[in-house]
């Protein structure tokens, strides 16, 4: 028992390092906040809080197609690519954790490759692909390099998954008269639930937070997503940045982000966690 | 309903490891047949083959007239009992056992019926709203085999379904699976490596070693006139005892005693070509504490006098473990194969001798007592091919056991007072 009992100095310790990082964290966040609550005049105040709190700045990013559309495509984008990566990711890692092929080994290692590739380095020949394949600024310009990018990290959570769960159960569907397929929907997939879950919120994540693809495949709003729409605020005039809009725009993308963190917070430690241990 | 026939069915994995070899089995409609053997032998990947989770190499399996070789198992009319009970953990006990009628879009009405049927044969009616996580091991085993009764199949198969209980609720199931198969009168192909349950569940046991089906018989077939050394060492608990005994003059000599040999054995004998050195078995109960063997049953075999190392009362019967000095040890693939199987480190360790006595008996640990073995049940086994050479002999008359002991004319222990000679005697190995 000795070993785990901390002593106040440790307490304190322990307790300061904490709030330094946390406050590291935390304060751009309040700080963009606050700037998204003050007047174009007051922007430059020195002031933590706004003096005069206005709601201008996002009333005048939400009247706007500048940014309702971009939002439209954040969403849709994201969705599709979660969707699409879920799928592919799942019936990949069912294949490697169920399944011995030639080359298993070279395709869980070139999913890994995938994962661990500088995303920067691929810009530019990727948007030569993508213009001569008539698919920059499209959505499917952006769902395509994203499920490419969300696909390893999925084929690694689920097949750890996968792993998990008793052959034997696969085996006693098929002696009730399943077909392999049905075996996987009405068997192996509801108990692979949690792993499908992890996998989407963090596809999701990804698509969502993305600046990097989103700026270079896109020229318009009909494809940017949101993220990338920020960048593109133009001030009252050529000399003015708009600072409360790009901070209310800010503001507005965060919060989807922490009301699905904070949901499924758990959710997302246990599957990280299995997977690392069991994968 | 439906016969099984497996005609030279052979499963060879891709790397090359032959696990069954050549089986042959003839399962009747209706029967209740065992597949025994210790681990690795081959009997579940056997089952697994007969259930079209395992691809047949080579060999034609038939189901009730049919080839099923190459049909998926959801085509074979078969249900499945699994070691581990394979329960799908999102579904209530109700969605369990109705899953596979659920597949086959039966009505729900008439899943209803029979997964209330089955519930209340299975006394599972209170449970079926639950998950299987919230079940008691033995009722998770119920449901597993309310799942496959559901389905009213030409065949059940199990594998290995009671080993994960505790040994009381292995005996009461034991008792209920067998009681079911009687009921419902399907075929039931049940694998097991536990002896006791092959003894008293099924009608016929096949017993394996090495992917190769040693015996196909009756439990007291198999018990009695056991075809090799690994049939006679695997059925029985405690084991039988395995002792060297050597043809000489005649006589089969054993650590025991001198045995005559009848003229039926020695044809036997003879006619296998056995070589001199043999491996004699005797199960423990064909001891007996000399002292109750009445007078005119001694005769029938040979006396003998050993310390008693180990005593285990049971109540009903009393165990005693001696040790006897023996020239040579007993070796053989099979038996080293089975001292294996039972976690024995010492392989040849069959220096030690098991008898079951009456528990009258007043022999206590430590005592230099006269023992008696009865000569009629012995087995005598080839050491080289492990073959059962008494068969023709056995059970009736294996010896002339009632040669009267002064009369063994190669007995060189001076005045023969009683059958036999101790086998500690100094003259013994000196012929």
């Amino acid at each position: 028992m000795a070993a785990v009992t901390t002593t106040p100095r440790q307490k304190v310790s322990w307790g300061t390092a904490n709030f330094v990082v946390v406050a590291l964290a935390l304060i751009p966040v309040l700080w963009m906040v606050s700037l998204s609550f003050k007047t174009p005049a007051a922007i430059l105040d020195p002031s933590y809080l706004p003096k005069q709190w206005t709601w201008s700045n996002y009333s005048q990013i939400l009247s706007t197609s500048q940014f309702i559309r971009p939002l439209v495509n954040s969403i849709g984008i994201g969705l599709i690519s979660t969707l699409v990566a879920v799928v592919l990711a799942s019936m990949a890692a069912y294949a490697v954790a169920r399944l011995r092929f030639p080359g298993k080994g070279l395709l869980i290692g070139m999913a890994l490759l995938i994962a661990v590739f500088p995303q920067i380095a691929l810009i530019t020949p990727m948007f030569s692909i993508e213009r001569a394949l008539g698919l920059f600024n499209t959505w499917a310009g952006l769902i395509i390099p994203y499920v490419a990018f969300g696909l390893p990290l999925g084929i690694y959570i689920l097949s750890a998954f996968f792993r998990e769960i008793p052959w034997e159960l696969e085996k006693a569907a098929k002696m009730d008269g399943a077909t392999p397929f049905q075996a996987f929907m009405k068997v192996i997939a509801p108990l692979a639930a949690p792993g499908m879950v992890t996998t989407a919120i963090l596809v999701f994540l990804a698509c969502w937070n993305d600046f990097l693809f989103a700026i270079s495949f896109t020229s318009t709003t009909s494809s940017r997503t949101a993220p990338a729409s920020i960048a593109y605020f133009s001030g009252s005039s050529q000399f003015t940045v708009p600072t409360g809009p790009i901070a209310a725009a800010a503001v507005v993308i965060t919060i989807p982000i922490i009301i699905f963190v904070l949901f499924f917070q758990r959710r997302i430690v246990a599957g990280l966690t299995s997977g690392a241990v069991k994968g | 309903m439906a016969d099984i026939v497996l005609d030279q069915v052979t499963k060879r994995f891709p790397d090359g490891a032959l696990a069954v070899d050549k089986i042959s089995l003839d399962i009747a409609d209706g029967e209740f047949v065992i597949l025994v053997g210790p681990s690795g032998c081959g009997k579940s990947t056997t089952l697994n083959m007969i259930a079209g989770l395992e691809d047949i190499t080579e060999g034609e399996l038939r189901i009730g007239g049919q080839v099923v070789n190459n049909k998926s198992p959801k085509d074979r009319d078969i249900a499945m009992v699994f070691q581990s009970y394979a329960l799908y953990p999102h579904m209530t006990v109700r969605e369990n056992m109705g899953f596979a009628l659920k597949l086959a879009k039966t009505p729900q009405a008439t899943i209803d019926e029979k997964v209330n049927e089955a519930a209340r044969i299975l006394d599972l009616t209170q449970h079926l709203d639950r998950k299987p996580a919230n079940l008691s091991g033995g009722q998770r085993q119920r449901v597993a085999m309310g799942r496959a009764i559901v389905r009213d199949p030409s065949a059940f198969l199990m594998d290995e379904p009671l080993s994960n209980l505790d040994a009381k609720l292995r005996v009461q199931t034991r008792t209920e699976v067998s009681r079911l198969q009687r009921r419902l009168g399907t075929t039931m192909v049940y694998v097991t490596h536990d002896q006791t349950e092959a003894m008293t569940l099924g009608d016929r046991v096949a017993v394996m070693r090495s992917g190769q089906l040693q015996q196909f018989a009756t439990p007291k077939e198999l018990y009695d006139r056991p075809d090799n050394l690994f049939v006679a060492g695997f059925m029985g608990s405690p084991a039988m005892n395995f002792l060297p005994g050597t043809v000489e003059e005649g006589h089969l000599r054993t650590p025991l005693g001198d045995l005559p040999i009848s003229g039926q054995l020695r044809q036997e004998l003879e006619r296998a070509g056995a070589p001199r050195d043999l491996i004699v078995g005797i199960r423990p109960e064909n001891f007996e504490d000399a002292l109750l063997v009445s007078a005119d049953a001694r005769p029938n075999g040979i006396t003998f006098r050993a310390t008693v190392d180990v005593l285990e009362s049971l109540g009903s019967d009393v165990y005693v473990h001696f040790a006897k000095e023996l020239e040579r040890g007993v070796d053989s693939a099979e038996l080293r194969e089975l001292a294996q199987d039972s976690g024995r480190a010492n392989a040849d360790g069959g220096d030690e001798i098991v008898a079951r006595l009456d528990a009258e008996t007043r022999v206590r640990e430590g005592d230099d007592v006269e023992l008696w073995a009865d000569a009629r049940s012995m087995h005598v086994f080839d050491p080289a091919t492990g073959k059962n050479l008494a068969l023709g002999a056995n059970p009736d008359t294996p010896v002339e056991a009632a040669a009267p002991a002064a009369d063994w004319p190669a007995a060189p222990s001076g005045p023969a007072t009683s059958a036999g000679s101790p086998a500690d005697s100094p003259d013994l190995p000196a012929q």
